[in-house]
């Protein structure tokens, strides 16, 4: 029966597959596709659980594959079913079953209603594979997976600005989110020397403590509570939430006001057996959680428009949730996720119904207000809240504000003879890392910290640059190469597989981003990055094809790349922290200045009016 | 522009008139979305329009050429077009410009040229830093009842509100000291802080334009409530004025704090001189063959109505001799009348009820029924306007006695929001909402979330109709209406559809609503004629009236005779449910009372069919069911929070029938025309005309254009999908957290529109019918600028004439009789018609019918 797990992923994912196969005006057919999965999903799930409930509440767990394996390190796809889960599946399956049925009328003739469902189905994959997941791995691959589909729910309405700025800001977020887990991983890796499972993490906690290693299991304590804080839009990362509902109500519905934001608290679940004896991560999360509490809760209270105030609300009782996960109430948070999910998706689905009924209401209810003296108190709490507590502009100041200053300090780097010297040199040092490190190793710790040093610096010039997008897109591959020799000139062993895993990835990414680049260069001679083109009004599968490379060139669980990844980080020493910190910095914004790329590119009002073209504060 | 010197009441009030007007959407008033405009030629005005603002006002090129390979854009009515136009000689070059010339269509407006300087010369997206805030500090302030902690300052105008809060607070809307300063200190005006941001005198017009139409939606909203209070229940105070101030405070604060005092006014940089905006716009080739193309797909469809009301004219006068001979009465036993209100979207029912019973008349007018006045529902705290827009009634009738109780709707608390009721009610409530969203999903049914057409006046309510004593006076309104002013409304109103005698024994007044789920644009559904409301009251008010025996006295006298045994009802169809309701039934005598009976199966009959011929357009109902389950089918999609279209609104409005309805009852127009009913016959010098045609203009052209702008700019003129829209404080929608207000039809409202100009057909002769519409400047304006195309038919002659340039010219149809089909089973016809692929124009279009001959 084990094996039966792999259905939850298999089925939607073959769904997806299926679905991108139709036309957008094949609604019947598409309708199908998802009803059979919806309703297979519903029936799987609680099959499932059912006969688990008979076997004795036993938690499960099941070894689908080892993709990859050495002496020091595995990666398996791990799956694994408990009391969490099963509430999870259910829920999850539930709601996904009621939005997707309100969907296909909702969505019906809507220019992007094969999208729709395919985000969506896709998202069923996402959201099974991390709350089936057995280990950081598994997971790892579910939360980046979730991560595009909301990016792409976010920009649905792509050639609109500010679903566009919004699905970056949360890109932004996410992207942190998941490099801090890439850090957890890494550090796990050499805190245990193995693949360990969740069902381990008990023994991972022994180790750490046998082993008088602290240190290493606070990092990746703090390295569970920041992804998770993020994505279900803790203090201080609140502000993202709101500004996702740009999408239709139903994404909206079922990713911000239920299941996707949940996933914090799911997270925290998980981990709770490595961290439940450590008090002070008990305390951080549950003064996170009745931070957000109260604060998103006075914001909730001042909102006038009745998206933003149910989004406030229900990070407001995610805090709450994040206490209880604290605490070690469990099942009252698995039931208070199930009851917030389900009454946050109601309120957005009929939240267009709210003008109808309150005014009616204040048809028969209305009493003049009368001026009631307004204390200091009241007056600052309410510009504050109305000022959203200043949490998005602070996110832009203090996060993101320097590293676009430290970007464009380096324009320097932009030169047409440099940019070759440097992907050469890259090149060179990659092969020659791989060749005869050994003979330089003497440097020691230093040259891999140029390297990486190069590399960051060389991504943040291509995240803040505004000409080519054909040059940024160069400049990040050349930055891929600096990368691996850092981590070649770290190490004394490495299999070349490895290497190939890296580089075939990332190539094969960077040559398709590349062919569409020169495609929208040969249309229009222009491709700045100081504006945005839209150009996926006319060059739809150009876009398309984009957004698949700018994934792989991030290391996106879609080519070898991804485990490539996964293994470089594993030669960075858990000692070496400028090393890391370094590292995880270019993945943060490799990502980034693929995604801007993208966005400045193909989405956005298009620039050529000759069609009605969407107001930028539309 | 430019030349003179800076005129601050000027600029405010130019703003004011070029912003859009659309008021809060509970009361949802179809107008012109180019008013602003409507001063000039239709095309001239369009061109212009679109060169200032960006609008795209037309279809695109590539489109119309679709419709020309499809054949909705029809050959012969294109070389028409262009012969009546340019001459006969250079058809076959136009044509081929039209089909296969390349144009260059990109548009660059004027609009947003100067202030996009800000990002050229300092790098700075001025509106990025000052749009999210100030939409939010607007929003908070005129919010009715979303949030749930309210604006604290209340009953003052927005800048002392704001003050108020400033001085009361350690936090501030203003980033710098400096501007919060000067904000409080109120040492500034709206040309000092130009002065200071924008620099040169000249600029400042351009410049706030530019400003102003960055957020098009919150400027005209703002604007719109500075003019119409009474438009926001909850009354606020703030003018446009106000918000320029605020804005251009909020700017400065924004350059100082992003720039410190490293920048300059922005015209330092500029070099360009400033742009006069509403300079002409020289014709282009291109605006040429536009306005060719456009014709041509009007006149596609408008020639084969015309020439079906001839084919159909004479098949009828055909067969009335024939009938003439054979008896010797036809018009004495007519089996009730019915009048509805001229909205299109009762063509069709009208046309089903005439069929099931063939000794059924049926009217058309207005749908306020000529009774203008206010409205209180019973516990209501304000008044409804229940009239025309531009009406202001000095009239109050209120309700009393209501039985049924209204219901709460448990899920909108605004416990859910609090921490800890939060917490208790997302547990409770949680389960409870799983609950809830199966059975709307499965079983959707009404509830008082739901915009209920009926819900306005209780069906067994009393109404203050009669006026007791004029003293009786309510707030400056006169509670009911004295003997005299019943008889004026009610022979002002007979008069003007030509029901003057040969009375049936039951009248039937059919007011109609509509109801919808999730519909912030509920209100853009119900009678246009009554401020955007449902019109169930007015048809009580003007039964009652006609049901007086002492009205009927005085209307006895002057000539209009209403038999005893007439009585007239009060009711209302549900345009989205297809559901009819009645009202006062207890009045009828028992003789009527059977009749009722009878009718009203008739009516159940011809409302199974109208669900039917609706149903072709709605994709999850199979047209080719059961009537009933047709019928049960269109009632459930009124009350599904799960579909954006309950009905489809004005969409593909087209003509204004002003007639005899023996003018259009042989034609087949597929919800497409509005129907006033008025007989030439009764009004040889045109006077009842000149009433008659002073609404049409506004309300049907007013319409017909919001459609058409809607339709061509959904973007920018139009609200977008409503799938994204966000509620914004009771009164507007937006897309997303910080975003523009949408004023406009969303998309799922005109998707089945062709976007074409209203034709106006009258029957009367052509120089009573120019003396009717030339009797204001206001109403003349329409026609004479072509912003509605008007024909008048000639009854003795049986011919048209086209109004253009002032005068009336004969049309004679060149559509082909025999072109013009026939239906002769209405079932099987309408699960024959095509269903669009997509909703893309050419294929959205296929959908729209021609005009048929009914058998």
């Amino acid at each position: 029966m084990n094996q039966l797990l792999i259905l939850f992923i298999a089925v939607p994912l073959l769904a997806f597959l299926a679905t991108l196969l139709w036309q957008n005006k094949s609604e019947k057919a598409i309708g199908k596709i998802v009803r059979f999965t919806k309703v297979f999903n519903i029936l799987m799930t609680l099959s499932f659980f059912t006969w688990w409930l008979i076997n004795g509440l036993e938690p499960i767990g099941f070894k689908v594959a080892t993709l990859y394996e050495t002496d020091r390190f595995v990666f398996a796809i791990q799956l694994y079913y408990d009391e969490i889960t099963a509430v999870f599946s259910i829920v999850g399956s539930l709601l996904f079953f009621l939005v997707a049925t309100f969907s296909k009328y909702y969505m019906h003739r809507d220019e992007g209603y094969k999208r729709f469902f395919n985000t969506i189905l896709l998202f069923a994959v996402a959201y099974n594979f991390i709350i089936l997941a057995g280990n950081f791995e598994t997971l790892f691959i579910g939360w980046e997976i979730k991560g595009i589909c909301s990016f792409i729910l976010i920009a649905f309405y792509r050639n609109r600005y500010l679903p566009v700025k919004n699905a970056f800001k949360a890109v932004t977020n996410y992207r942190i989110s998941d490099v801090a887990l890439m850090l957890a991983m890494w550090m796990m890796h050499h805190l245990t020397h193995r693949n360990i499972n969740f069902s381990q993490l008990e023994e991972a906690k022994d180790i750490a403590i046998a082993a008088n290693q602290t240190s290493m299991a606070i990092f990746i304590v703090c390295m569970i509570i920041l992804p998770a804080t993020i994505k279900s839009a803790q203090f201080p990362f609140t502000s993202w939430l709101p500004r996702a509902m740009e999408g239709p109500t139903a994404s909206s519905a079922i990713f911000y006001g239920s299941v996707s934001v949940h996933i914090g608290v799911f997270l925290l679940l998980r981990t709770h057996p490595f961290w439940e004896d450590m008090l002070w991560a008990k305390i951080a999360i549950i003064v996170i959680g009745a931070t957000t509490a109260i604060v998103a809760t006075l914001i909730a209270r001042v909102q006038p428009t009745v998206k933003t105030q149910i989004a406030y609300s229900s990070a407001a009782q995610i805090g709450l949730m994040f206490i209880e996960v604290a605490v070690g109430f469990h099942w009252l948070v698995l039931i208070h996720f199930a009851g917030n999910a389900f009454l946050r998706t109601y309120q957005l689905l009929v939240s267009p119904s709210v003008l109808n009924y309150l005014v009616h209401h204040q048809y028969f209810h209305y009493v003049l207000p009368t001026q009631k003296t307004v204390s200091k108190l009241k007056a600052s709490f309410y510009m504050l809240s109305i000022k959203e507590w200043n949490l998005d502009s602070m996110m832009f100041t203090y996060l993101w504000s320097p590293f676009k200053w430290l970007g464009k300090k380096l324009q320097f780097l932009e030169s047409k003879v440099f940019i070759g010297m440097l992907t050469i040199a890259g090149l060179t040092l990659t092969v020659f890392g791989y060749t005869s490190r050994t003979s330089i190793l003497t440097i020691g710790e230093v040259l891999p910290v140029v390297l990486m040093s190069i590399a960051l610096a060389v991504i943040l010039f291509a995240f803040a640059y505004r000409r080519s997008a054909l040059k940024a897109w160069i400049y990040l591959l050349s930055a891929h190469f600096f990368i691996i020799a850092a981590v070649l000139f770290n190490t004394e062993h490495i299999n070349l597989i490895e290497i190939i895993f890296y580089t075939s990835g990332v190539i094969l990414a960077f040559s398709l981003g590349y062919y569409c680049l020169q495609k929208i260069k040969t249309v229009d001679n222009d491709i700045s990055l100081n504006r945005f083109h839209g150009y996926i009004y006319e060059q739809n599968t150009t876009g398309f094809l984009f957004l698949v490379s700018a994934m792989g060139m991030l290391g996106f669980p879609l080519t070898a790349a991804f485990i490539g990844i996964d293994v470089l980080f594993t030669y960075v020493h858990s000692n070496q922290f400028v090393l890391i910190i370094l590292m995880a910095l270019c993945f943060v914004f490799i990502e980034l200045s693929a995604f801007r790329i993208l966005l400045r590119i193909f989405f956005g009002p298009h620039k050529k009016q000759y069609h009605p073209v969407a107001y930028r504060s539309t | 522009m430019s030349k003179h010197p800076f005129n601050e009441a000027h600029i405010i009030h130019e703003l004011k008139h070029f912003l859009p007007a659309q008021q809060a959407l509970k009361d949802f008033i179809h107008h012109n979305t180019l008013h602003a405009f409507q001063h000039m030629k239709f095309y001239d005005a369009i061109f212009k329009a679109s060169k200032i603002f960006g609008f795209q006002v037309h279809l695109q090129l590539p489109e119309y050429r679709d419709m020309y390979t499809t054949g909705r854009i029809r050959k012969d009515i294109l070389q028409m077009v262009i012969s009546n136009k340019k001459d006969n000689t250079v058809v076959a070059e136009w044509i081929e410009k039209l089909i296969s010339k390349e144009y260059n269509t990109i548009n660059q407006p004027r609009i947003g040229e100067l202030r996009k300087n800000w990002k050229d010369v300092y790098h700075l997206d001025l509106d990025n830093k000052v749009h999210p805030l100030l939409f939010r500090v607007l929003c908070a302030f005129l919010d009715q009842g979303i949030a749930i902690d309210s604006f604290p300052v209340v009953n003052q105008s927005f800048i002392d509100s704001i003050k108020e809060m400033e001085q009361n607070s350690f936090v501030s809307f203003f980033k710098t000291k400096q501007i919060k300063q000067k904000f409080l200190s109120g040492h500034y005006s709206i040309p000092e802080l130009l002065k200071t941001i924008v620099g040169k005198e000249e600029y400042y017009e351009q410049y706030l334009f530019d400003q102003q139409f960055a957020h098009h939606g919150w400027s005209g909203f703002i604007s719109a409530v500075e003019d119409n209070p009474q438009t926001l229940l909850d009354r606020k105070q703030i003018t446009l004025k106000e918000l320029l101030e605020f804005e251009l405070l909020m700017e400065l604060d924004a350059l100082n704090h992003a720039l410190g005092n490293k920048w300059q006014p922005l015209t330092t940089h500029v070099t360009v001189p400033p742009l006069d905006l509403f300079a002409d716009v020289p014709k282009t080739e291109l605006a040429e063959v536009i306005e060719l193309w456009q014709d041509a797909f009007e006149w596609s469809y408008y020639d084969s109505v015309l020439k079906g009301i001839l084919v159909s004219n004479e098949k009828r006068n055909s067969q009335f001799r024939v009938d003439t001979e054979q008896y010797s009465s036809t018009n004495a036993d007519t089996s009730l009348q019915a009048i509805f209100c001229i909205d299109e979207r009762e063509d069709s029912i009208r046309r089903h009820i005439e069929a099931v019973d063939k000794k059924a008349e049926t009217f058309g007018a207005p749908g306020f029924f000529g009774v203008e006045f206010y409205f209180q529902q019973e516990g209501g705290k304000f008044y409804d306007k229940l009239c025309p827009a531009p009406v202001t009634p000095k009239y109050l009738i209120k309700e009393s006695d209501a039985k049924s109780i209204r219901e709460e709707e448990l899920i909108y608390t605004k416990y859910t929001h609090g921490i800890l009721s939060g917490f208790v009610l997302s547990i409770i409530f949680g389960f409870w909402a799983f609950v809830k969203k199966i059975q709307l999903l499965f079983h959707p049914k009404m509830s008082p979330a739901i915009s209920n057409a009926y819900g306005h006046m209780d069906k067994h309510s009393l109404l203050t109709i009669e006026n007791k004593s004029t003293s009786d006076i309510e707030n400056g309104l006169q509670i009911g209406y004295t003997l005299d002013e019943m008889a004026t409304r009610g022979e002002g109103f007979l008069r003007g559809i030509g029901l003057v005698n040969n009375f049936a024994p039951i009248v039937y007044f059919v007011a109609h609503g509509s109801s919808s789920a999730n519909n912030p644009h509920h209100g853009a559904h119900d009678c246009g004629a009554c401020s955007g409301r449902p019109g169930a009251t007015n048809a009580r008010v003007q039964s009652f009236i006609l049901n007086h025996k002492r009205v009927r006295t005085i209307l006895a006298l002057k000539g209009i005779v209403i038999p005893d045994s007439t009585q007239f009802i009060g009711s209302m169809h549900d345009t989205a449910a297809d559901v009819w309701n009645y009202y006062d039934e207890d009045v009828l005598s028992p003789e009527n009372a059977k009749q009722h009976l009878i009718n009203i199966q008739n009516f159940e009959t011809a409302l199974n069919l109208n669900a039917k011929e609706r149903s072709r357009r709605f994709a999850s109902i199979n047209t080719k069911l059961e009537l009933e389950q047709v019928r049960k089918a269109i009632h459930s999609r009124s009350v599904s929070l799960f579909e954006p279209r309950p009905e489809l609104g004005h969409g593909t409005n087209t003509l204004a029938i002003i007639g005899r309805r023996q003018t259009s009852k042989g034609l087949f127009l597929d919800r497409r025309a509005f129907l006033n009913s008025y007989d030439y016959t009764t009004d040889p010098d045109g006077a009842i005309l000149t009433a008659v045609m002073r609404p049409i203009g506004l309300v049907c052209g007013g319409i017909n254009l919001e459609y058409y702008f809607s339709r061509v700019d959904n973007i920018k003129m139009g609200a977008g999908t409503k799938l994204p829209h966000n509620v914004m404080g009771l009164f507007g929608v937006a897309n997303s957290s910080d975003g523009d207000l949408r004023p406009g039809l969303p998309w799922q409202m005109i998707e089945v529109h062709d976007p074409v100009r209203l034709l106006v057909i009258v029957e009367h002769q052509p120089d009573i019918v120019l003396k009717a519409i030339n009797s204001s400047t206001e109403v003349f304006e329409w026609y004479k600028n072509e912003w509605v195309h008007m024909v008048a038919l000639h009854p003795e002659e049986q011919q048209f004439y086209y109004f253009k340039d002032g005068v009336f010219t004969k049309y004679n149809p060149i559509t082909d009789a025999g072109e013009i089909k026939t239906i002769h089973n209405m079932e099987e016809f309408l699960e024959g018609a095509k269903e669009m692929e997509t909703n893309h124009i050419v294929h959205a279009t296929e959908e729209n019918l021609p005009v048929y001959l009914l058998d």
